[in-house]
């Protein structure tokens, strides 16, 4: 009796045993759960990890403050914060900044709406002209960097008074205001010749889906067509609006380059540039202080957007059938409306394209006579009498020294991220009704939350100090010192860049059906060797257009950078910064028409090769 | 080879439980359906089968060895199990050629290309598709594609062969075409096959064993021939036969030498060696009779102890008619062969054999009394 009562407790340790080794090695031997397991790790300690040291940096003593604050560095204190939100410096360092930052985000997003969501109707549902032309030509001011067009702005509107020498109106005779030329005016004006495609992307994709059966039957009802306008048409496109709304507010907010162009000089700061100018001025725990207003307020933005968009879902049976939809005629309206849109493509799109390469070729600036015309800021030798003797971009081993830092970055950064993002997408794709799958995709989306210019603050304080662990008498080091280094570029970029990556990643691998793999499986073939032989030769294409977008997204950006990059490491949107900054507005230029025509011919060859939708990116 | 055994399969997605209690065996060289409607649990049991669904509990054994035993976390590798599917919707790789995706199985086993090739243009020729094998799937017709993805399960030779609904994307002509082509498979290979499908004539034409399902439990597992006569209960019998049995109610009484049933269409003796198991306690009870359509005959003249009906609609499709009758209040369906002329609302007098219905007990819905099998 008593044996037996042992014999079945034996079993059952047995059984136990078993089951939890077989448990343990299928967790293991699953590809699946390793991936999860890999992505959070890289979650944590790339996005996480940072944003806690943060935090910690913000309210421990700083070394330089251990005299003034009396007490000794590294020990718990609120004094950075008290002195940010209130003290004598509060209303200059944070509270005047915020509010620029929110009046900026504010009339830019309701500016871009305007504009984008008009241009949206007059291409999709009415019958104005030249609509393919448009339709390519509204979106090129999304594919130059936000900087650039701060240049033109300045190129065009600087005055004797603020920019040293004349602009190309002054020069005219037609001397603007200084108002006009530098501050919140300009800041909004150029933000909004940036962002309104964002608006006019959505808007026109909602208007599209609209099924005009949908107005036909309001008109079958009787109603006029302004009432079918105002009663059905727009609050089936109001999604669409709120969330272009949402998109273009927490943008604008956390933007960075062009309030440090436009805004510096007349001493306007936006949050985004006292930060910068904070860190420079190494009141680091303040600068981190800063940017955690930054990421929160830009978090919250971004989470009410998820909410709403998450809600209106159901708004989507729009779309399906009754592709044919019928154009609403403009009559009378018809040639001036045409005429409108030439003026506005001219004016905003292609004329500061123009002027960039025009600025890059007068060797005096304010002077646009035929004689003043030289290509030497482009090629020319170094000469004493211009700028220190400064030689044209393309002679400048500086120059290439930052064009080859770029490509290296570029590369480097997007196959990597694009890589990266396919893994954490395909964990995203199959994962989609588990909570572990659902982890990721919000891990992954947690950089999208975090303003560029917040995020290489977040880095820097990271990788600025050497931290290990002591492991059995062994240092190990967890976090190295990458501060100044290349390393450190292509990380944040990655890191930054995974919310777009991944999404592109999951969505690529959405289109692959489970069973393609299965049938792997059934056929005995190993996690690796599905991956090698079915599920990454399927989603090659999906793989290069993300590539493409990430790699143009790279080559521009200058707000990520900006606090991270050493001489040794400066990319062109830096060089242009520091030459810009340091009145050497020609070889800003010129640097910048390179920069935008690699750009423009990648976009040209990804849609050429790939079919590649600009506006998937979003 | 190829004979296996569910032991007390159980499933469950989150808290949703999708198969219950699942015991069934499938014997070597069976061709194995399993049938009921969409989301009774049928392909989840395929899916168990070949591995790419994990039981929670349950053993699962192919030819006497252990292949799962979810008590201790135990699963063999889909691929490792020597058996091979067919997917509903193909799954046939659209980057490779058809030569690569049935090569696909015996490149992962390192075999030689050699054999590999031969085995191929084996299979390949044998599915009737030898010239396609440098097109890519999508340059082939659905049918020309179902044909790869059988000669890809094939090849390897695989003790078993799994089917999940394989001709349900086919047009009507293609799939009694690839029907008969199945069951020649089936001969020539001796494989034991797993078919899922929720085609009642499918089953009921191709296999050699039934399982059906409703509701994530198995109800039935028979003969084709004996789940059409004797379903086991009221939604067996619902579900198999086109078109519907017909269902009368009736009063069930025992009597020393039988049940003695009452009905609209006649009374009967049923006789004690054609009752089930499931017969009820009660002297007395509710049950209903099940008439399969074409077990009615209809006479135009009166005849005795016939019954008397009348023409609701008559539907010719030329190598059948069906008929809907209205007798004593209750519909009835009857099928006749051939071309047959009626006038609707015209008298006529039904008749039928006790012996070839079944009975069923109303409260249970179980078969309580047999038909004399034909």
């Amino acid at each position: 009796m008593e044996s037996s009562v042992l014999r079945t407790r034996k079993e059952k340790m047995t059984v136990l045993m078993k089951k939890t080794k077989n448990s343990f090695v299928g967790w293991v031997t699953n590809p699946y759960n390793l991936l999860v397991l890999a992505s959070i790790i890289l979650m944590v300690f790339f996005v996480i990890m940072p944003l806690f040291d943060m935090i910690t940096t913000s309210i421990r003593v700083d070394a330089k403050d251990a005299m003034r604050i009396k007490s000794p560095a590294g020990s718990w204190t609120l004094y950075y914060w008290k002195r940010l939100l209130c003290s004598v410096i509060s209303r200059n360092m944070l509270y005047r900044p915020l509010l620029h930052s929110l009046i900026i985000a504010l009339c830019v997003s309701v500016s871009s709406i305007v504009v984008g969501g008009a241009i949206a109707w007059l291409l999709i549902r009415s019958d104005v002209c030249s609509k393919r032309f448009f339709s390519l030509s509204v979106i090129i001011p999304y594919m130059i960097p936000s900087w650039c067009q701060a240049m033109a702005w300045i190129s065009v509107f600087k005055t004797p008074n603020l920019g040293g020498t004349p602009g190309f109106l002054s020069a005219l005779g037609l001397v603007p205001p200084d108002w006009f030329a530098f501050g919140p005016v300009a800041i909004i004006c150029v933000l909004t010749i940036h962002y309104y495609p964002y608006a006019y992307i959505l808007v026109s994709a909602a208007l599209r889906s609209i099924n005009s059966e949908l107005e036909e039957m309001g008109e079958m009802l009787g109603a006029s067509k302004p009432m079918i306008l105002r009663k059905i048409t727009f609050p089936l496109v109001m999604p669409a609006i709120l969330s272009s709304f949402i998109l273009v507010f927490s943008k604008a907010l956390g933007t960075f380059g062009v309030p440090a162009y436009l805004g510096l000089k007349v001493s306007y700061y936006t949050i985004s540039t006292m930060l910068y100018s904070a860190i420079k001025q190494q009141q680091t725990a303040i600068a981190y202080a800063i940017s955690l207003i930054l990421i929160s307020i830009a978090a919250v933005v971004i989470y009410i957007n998820q909410v709403i968009i998450g809600q209106r879902k159901s708004y989507a049976t729009i779309g399906g059938k009754g592709s044919r939809s019928n154009l609403i005629p403009l009559g009378r309206a018809r040639i001036p409306m045409a005429v409108v849109m030439y003026a506005f493509t001219f004016i905003f799109v292609l004329f500061p394209i123009f002027i960039l390469v025009l600025e890059s070729i007068v060797l005096k600036l304010g002077d646009y006579s035929l004689h003043n015309l030289s290509l030497h800021y482009w090629i020319g030798k170094g000469d004493p009498n211009i700028y220190y003797n400064a030689p044209g971009i393309l002679r400048n081993p500086v120059f290439y020294n930052a064009l080859w830092n770029s490509l290296k970055l570029v590369v480097v950064s997007s196959v990597i991220a694009t890589l990266i993002g396919q893994l954490v997408g395909y964990v995203i794709s199959r994962g989609r009704k588990l909570r572990s799958g659902r982890l990721v995709e919000q891990l992954a989306f947690i950089p999208y939350l975090i303003p560029s210019i917040a995020f290489g603050a977040m880095f820097l304080s990271f990788f600025s100090v050497e931290r290990s662990i002591t492991l059995f008498g062994h240092k190990m080091v967890l976090v190295p010192v990458l501060y100044g280094s290349f390393a450190l570029l292509v990380l944040v970029t990655i890191v930054k860049n995974l919310p777009f990556s991944s999404r592109a990643g999951s969505s690529n691998m959405m289109q692959i059906g489970t069973e393609l793999e299965e049938a792997g499986k059934i056929e005995g073939a190993g996690f690796v060797m599905r991956m090698r032989r079915i599920v990454f030769p399927l989603s090659k294409n999906g793989f290069m257009s993300g590539f493409l977008l990430i790699f143009i997204a790279v080559f521009k950006e200058l707000d990520l950078i900006v606090l991270l990059v050493s001489p040794k490491t400066e990319t062109i949107p830096y060089l242009t910064y520091y030459y810009m900054s340091g009145g050497m507005e020609q070889h800003a230029n010129a640097s910048a028409v390179l920069m935008f025509m690699v750009v423009f011919f990648v976009y040209w060859l990804s849609n050429k090769l790939l079919k590649a939708d600009i506006s998937s990116s979003l | 080879m190829g004979r296996i055994e569910l032991k007390n399969i159980n499933k469950y997605y989150g808290k949703n439980h999708v198969l219950k209690d699942i015991n069934l065996i499938a014997e070597e060289g069976d061709f194995l359906t399993l049938l009921g409607p969409s989301g009774c649990g049928k392909t989840t049991t395929l899916r168990v089968i070949a591995g790419l669904e994990k039981p929670q509990t349950g053993e699962i054994f192919l030819d006497g060895k252990q292949i799962v035993n979810a008590g201790e976390q135990f699963y063999v590798d889909p691929g490792k199990r020597g058996m091979d599917l067919v997917f509903q919707s193909y799954a046939l790789w659209p980057h490779m050629t058809v030569f690569d995706n049935v090569a696909f199985g015996l490149v992962v086993k390192k075999m030689p290309s050699v054999v590999i090739k031969q085995k191929v243009m084996a299979a390949l020729d044998r599915m009737r598709i030898g010239s396609y094998s440098q097109r890519y799937p999508s340059e082939l017709s659905g049918g020309q594609q179902q044909r790869v993805a059988i000669a890809r399960a094939i090849v390897s030779g695989a003790k078993v062969l799994l089917l999940d609904e394989p001709l349900s994307n086919l047009d009507a002509k293609l799939r009694v075409e690839m029907r008969s082509e199945l069951k020649r498979l089936h001969h020539d290979l001796g494989t034991t096959i797993v078919y899922v499908t929720h085609d009642q004539v499918e089953a009921l034409t191709m296999s050699t064993k039934i399982a059906i399902f409703f509701e994530g439990v198995l109800e039935q597992v028979a003969s084709p021939m004996e789940l059409y006569q004797n379903p086991f209960s009221l939604r067996v019998a619902d579900f198999i036969g086109n078109p519907k049995i017909n269902f009368i109610s009736a009063k069930a009484e025992k009597m020393p030498d039988g049940i003695q049933i009452t009905s609209p269409l006649g009374n009967f003796l049923a006789k004690p060696e054609l009752l089930t198991n499931a017969v009820p306690r009660d002297v007395s009870f509710d049950c209903i009779l099940g008439i399969r359509p074409e077990k009615v005959t209809i006479s135009t003249s009166p005849i005795p102890g016939a019954i008397k009906a009348s023409v609701y609609s008559v539907q010719p499709a030329g190598s059948e008619t069906i008929i809907n009758l209205k007798v004593a209040g209750e519909s009835l369906l009857v099928k006749e062969l051939g071309i047959k002329n009626y006038r609707m609302d015209q008298d006529v007098y039904i008749s039928y054999e006790p012996g070839k219905a079944n009975v069923f007990e109303k409260a249970g819905g179980r078969l309580v009394k047999r038909v004399i099998s034909d």
